[in-house]
């Protein structure tokens, strides 16, 4: 070994490369969801028979880039009777996690920042933290809009994360571990293996549960993340803009980044838990002589273009569905997708125990 | 070593710093902020000892869902600082006994523990089996030696929702009720009716 796989090696090295890993995943999130932000919009447009942005740069392509500037040169505005502490806190707690999530997704082969064993816990555990930059935003703004939409917020998200918690627990059960990189690795060879599809032919008749689980992943991914039709808690018409109210300039840019980055996150978990990750939807046997990094790429190509798909879905589900009444959704949550995604973890259960493919763990 | 030390030090510093400041902040929502930092850095510690399934399930469970309602009822109450600080003075000495003695059967177990106990054997925490990841070590025990306590807790706890539900649970009578089904089966025979109105006599309802 020479000086410089030593150095690697050493804490020092350690520190630095995961640093850079850090960087490297963290600017490349920023500037998708610069352009996301901008397809989102773009989306929403088309739809409504409007360009959208078209402004700034071609097809509006650096629209994200003039709204950064302007949020950051602008002054921020901290009520009077806001906790300033809690106040600024809020937007930061929810961009870090936003962006700490990402440190277990592995996003093509061997790309990953930190490979835990408790992979889809930690998400599990970051998603349920993300609610207190909602809760203490709406508190810390001493206004009763923020409030009413920040105490809505927390109630939706707590009540969805327990069924997004179920359909979690069916993949893994499929799966027989919680490290996102083997889950991914499981599904390879062909969309039949996704875990959408249950996995491998002779899991085959799971696709009756695992499809719908899919679709209540995504409607509550949805939830979670406060878009529309469920994005009751910054409801314009009655809430004005709900937690966000009374927020300005750059603590509000943090905000919005952390709540696209959320999106963007649960696409990517939606992407590894049932759409296979980084596999191609065929067997690729022809890139097994390619170089270790053509392969990375390779997967990480899917990874992007599937992540960027159910994107496009939520983008879409925006600009097509009318909002939900709150009562609606908490009816949703709790008496149908709740009870629905308990049953479908004690059939995937029985059939890991009792079907034929069981004995795999 | 050293990195896991320094780790150790500051995980346990703010655990305990931020555990004085829940008791000792004035404003009841900062105690519960600080009580998440205590829970949030015990987590950490709990990662430091290789016990990465206990540290996510302590951020699941009690950051992630118990401080949430904590800090729910706490933002709703209108809480008066001033009434809460008027008995300090008064209670405080029953404070410090309770405490004292805490301390003191703490202090007793410790060193009971340190010298005779568990903490007498090996230093090392002892890993996972080999070959099985902490989950599955945790499955293992928790579905074969400790089946019955397990499902008990588990009863324990079905017990105390439907508590929670049947002391809650009111049946106003007169309170009209959304029913999807209803509205999903409405069809234009059974929603409408065509009447055909001759003039200057109206329906008749």
């Amino acid at each position: 070994m020479d000086a410089t796989t030593n150095f690697w090696a050493t804490p020092g090295g350690w520190t630095l490369i995961t640093v850079g890993q850090i960087l490297a995943v963290t600017i490349w999130i920023l500037l998708s969801l610069a352009f996301l932000l901008l397809a989102d919009r773009k989306i929403w447009a088309g739809v409504q028979m409007r360009k959208g942005p078209n402004v700034v740069g071609p097809f509006g392509l650096l629209q994200s880039f003039a709204d950064f500037l302007k949020f950051v040169l602008k002054e921020i505005v901290i009520p009077d009777g806001a906790d300033k502490v809690v106040f600024i806190l809020a937007p930061l707690i929810s961009f870090v996690l936003a962006f700490g999530a990402w440190a277990v997704i592995p996003l093509a082969p061997g790309w990953v920042v930190s490979d835990i064993n408790v992979g889809v816990l930690y998400l599990l555990a970051i998603s349920s933290l993300g609610v207190y930059g909602i809760i203490m935003g709406g508190w810390a703004s001493n206004s009763k809009y923020p409030f009413l939409g920040s105490l809505r917020s927390a109630a939706q998200m707590v009540s969805y994360e327990v069924s997004i918690g179920f359909v979690i627990i069916t993949v893994i059960l499929l799966a027989g571990t919680m490290n996102l990189q083997t889950i991914v690795e499981q599904q390879a060879g062909g969309f039949w293996n996704w875990y959408v599809f249950g996995g491998g032919l002779s899991n085959l008749p799971m696709i009756l549960i695992m499809v719908p689980m899919a679709v209540v992943f995504f409607i509550s991914a949805l939830a979670e993340t406060n878009r529309p039709p469920f994005d009751l808690p910054e409801a314009e018409s009655e809430l004005v803009a709900g937690y966000q109210v009374e927020y300005s300039s750059t603590p509000y840019l943090l905000f919005m980044i952390g709540e696209y980055a959320n999106i963007v996150l649960m696409c990517a978990i939606i992407t590894i838990l049932f759409f296979g990750g980084w596999q191609a939807p065929f067997p690729t046997p022809f890139i097994e002589n390619w170089p270790a990094t053509a392969q990375s790429f390779f997967g990480f190509m899917w990874f992007f273009a599937k992540t960027v798909f159910f994107f496009f879905l939520i983008a879409m589900v925006k600009a097509i569905v009318p909002r939900y009444r709150y009562d609606q959704l908490m009816r949703l949550g709790w008496k149908v997708f709740l009870p629905f995604s308990l049953v479908a973890v004690v059939l995937v259960a029985a059939w890991r125990v009792f079907g034929p493919a069981q004995g795999a763990m | 070593m050293a990195m896991q030390a320094i780790a150790f030090y500051v995980l346990a510093t703010i655990t305990i710093g931020s555990g004085l400041a829940v008791v000792s902040v004035k404003n009841p929502v900062h105690s519960v902020l600080f009580l998440i930092l205590t829970f949030f850095s015990a987590a950490g510690l709990f990662l430091l000892l290789g016990a990465e399934f206990l540290a996510m399930l302590l951020v699941v469970v009690y950051v992630g869902a118990v401080a949430v309602l904590f800090l729910f009822v706490v933002m709703m109450l209108d809480v008066d600082f001033g009434a809460l600080k008027q008995g300090f003075a008064r209670y405080a000495p029953v404070g410090a006994v309770v405490a004292s003695i805490l301390a003191f059967e703490m202090i007793l177990v410790a060193t009971a523990v340190a010298t005779g106990g568990a903490a007498a054997g090996p230093r090392e925490p002892m890993s996972a089996l080999d070959g099985y990841s902490n989950t599955e070590t945790i499955g293992r025990v928790l579905y074969t030696d400790y089946v019955y306590f397990f499902q008990a807790a588990g009863m324990v706890l079905l017990v105390a929702m439907i508590g929670a539900i049947v002391l809650t649970l009111r049946h106003k009578p007169g309170v009209r009720r959304q029913v999807i089904a209803d509205q999903v089966a409405r069809t234009p025979e059974s929603g409408m009716r065509t009447v055909q109105i001759k003039p200057g006599e109206g329906t008749g309802e």
